[in-house]
């Protein structure tokens, strides 16, 4: 068991300056296993940039860097997000 | 808009002497912990250390085999570019030009690969002339798990991602391929004297 | 032509202080002012960031812990040994100090009223924050959909929001406590860590929504003992507030 990890909402501000809209209730498709789920339940990690990770099957879904004015963004372990009910 | 000044707030920080604490960078007393992933845990029984790629034959060092080779105490400053340094850092482990000793090789670059999938580039310049380790010891004990036990790449005069954590082997290359951050905003070399942390710096 | 700087021109807010109020010895609330504050809903967070005069700065998330009123939002901070911005915030900042925030975010941490009930609430420590949040949004509201809220704490002195949690008692609201280091004299409640064993006893059949926060180890042990117990994962929220805050 990680005591590190965090989940979605940790990375809510931070994704909310980069999109420009609340993310927590995004869905997400992990490109790896296929599950859905909402990014505030996706597990984070905190390292030289922040890691998101599927609850599921611990694939990378996406990796978040920022300079403060800079966002750096890698999508590719998420199939798909959907924004909006 | 400059930030707001919140009036006496000072954070933990020591008193940086300028010549060993790089530019941007804070001292820190504690030694954070951070991961891009869960923490692997690959028996010792399972474990080797490879290097793969543009070499001839086969380099590989078990466990054992890599605690028979001749290790090195040594005391190093270390910068992560989340901006906390730790001074006088003491480790034990292998050089990597022991590591590389009889491996031909053409390649000037060098990918640290890592269980659980993370990897890291280095020229192979910086990895050699004791630049750079495969250390499994930290502070006289054997090196933490969160720490990146049993063995992590130590490469001190670049930023500490560049460590790379449960390192498990270098791919030695003929170009430079960026790794896990470097793909992703973090700068291609990462010298912390100049301040390389993102891309374009 | 130069660079744009995306990031933190519009998102940033200043907040002053206008009042600090403890809680318990370790704990304090901090009244904030928000200039242009939005409103927020009841589970949502914002991040503050601190600036020393030199220019360093620290970041970290705290919960709101009131309902939303006008321009107020009501931080609560325990004090972590050896943090780096609770020991400021708790000890030092004061009337009339500022600092930045951003938020509110967070919307899959939310009390939705649409949702319906009965609701669980399961929180350790100082994950009571955004729950009590949302207890007093639902008071605030004249809300009367069942709800019941188990609340981990390690002793009795460090129950956060005491008085007003036996006050809001009844009018279809349960308060449970767990008191996992030390009890009081006479004590008749739990003592256990918040196990499958507990959540048997305490947590509804069926609920619509529980929201569990805490720290990680906290929360991941309650989730799965809800799961485990044959809750509905999808109806399950959380928060992970990591080992500690700071």
């Amino acid at each position: 068991m990680e005591a590190l990890t965090l989940d979605g909402n940790a990375v809510a501000g931070l994704l909310l300056e980069v999109f420009g809209t609340e993310m927590t209730t995004a869905h997400g498709v992990c490109a790896g296993c296929g599950a859905s789920d909402q990014l505030g339940a996706v597990r984070v990690y905190r390292a030289a940039g922040y890691v998101l990770r599927c609850p599921h099957c611990e694939a990378v879904l996406a990796k978040l860097v920022t300079d403060g004015e800079r966002a750096w963004l890698d999508l590719r372990g998420l199939r798909s997000l959907q924004l909006g009910d | 808009m400059p930030p707001i000044v919140s009036r006496g707030f000072r954070g933990r920080r020591d008193d940086s002497p300028p010549d060993r604490v790089p530019p941007g960078q804070y001292l820190t007393r504690d030694f954070p912990v951070l991961s891009a992933g869960p923490t692997p845990h690959t028996p010792l029984a399972q474990w080797d250390f490879a290097i793969v790629g543009e070499v001839d034959g086969t380099h590989r060092w078990t466990w054992d085999e890599l605690q028979a080779l001749p290790r090195e105490s040594f005391t190093v400053d270390i910068h992560c570019v989340t901006k906390w340094s730790k001074l006088d850092t003491v480790w034990e482990g292998v050089s990597v030009d022991t590591l590389l000793e009889g491996v031909d090789t053409s390649a000037e670059y060098a990918t640290a690969f890592s269980d659980g999938g993370y990897t890291t580039n280095v020229p192979l310049e910086d990895l050699t002339g004791g630049k750079a380790w495969v250390v499994y010891g930290y502070d006289g004990e054997p090196l933490d798990p969160e720490h990146g036990g049993p063995a992590r790449l130590l490469v001190p005069h670049l930023y500490f991602w560049k460590s790379a954590k449960w390192v498990r082997g270098l791919r030695l290359m003929e170009t430079d391929e960026p790794g896990f951050w470097e793909q992703n905003g973090y700068h291609i070399y990462g010298d912390p004297w100049k301040e390389q942390r993102y891309w374009g710096d | 032509m130069e660079g744009t700087a995306v990031l933190g021109r519009l998102t940033w807010r200043v907040a002053e202080i206008a009042d600090v109020r403890t809680e318990t010895p370790t704990v304090k609330t901090l009244v904030l002012d928000v200039g242009g504050w939005p409103g927020h809903r009841a589970g949502q967070h914002v991040d503050v960031r601190l600036t020393a005069e030199d220019g360093y700065q620290a970041e970290r998330s705290y919960s709101i812990a009131s309902a939303s009123d006008g321009s107020v939002v009501e931080l609560t901070v325990e004090l972590v040994e050896d943090g780096e911005v609770s020991p400021y915030l708790t000890e030092v900042a004061g009337r009339g100090d500022q600092m930045e925030i951003r938020g509110p975010v967070g919307g899959y941490f939310v009390w939705d009223p649409r949702v319906g009930g009965p609701v669980l609430l399961v929180g350790g420590g100082s994950g009571i924050v955004p729950l009590m949040a949302m207890l007093r949004q639902r008071a605030a509201a004249g809300d009367d959909v069942p709800a019941r809220l188990l609340y981990s704490a390690r002793a009795w002195d460090d129950v956060i929001y005491r008085e007003e949690l036996e006050a809001m008692r009844g009018g279809g609201l349960d308060v449970a406590y767990t008191l996992t280091r030390s009890q009081p004299d006479g004590w008749t409640g739990y003592s256990r860590r918040v196990d499958a064993e507990l959540l048997r006893k305490v947590a509804q059949p069926d609920v619509a929504r529980a929201f569990v926060c805490g720290p990680t180890p906290f929360v991941e042990a309650v989730a799965s003992a809800l799961v485990s117990l044959g809750h509905d994962p999808g109806r399950i929220r959380t928060e992970r507030f990591g080992p500690t805050g700071g």
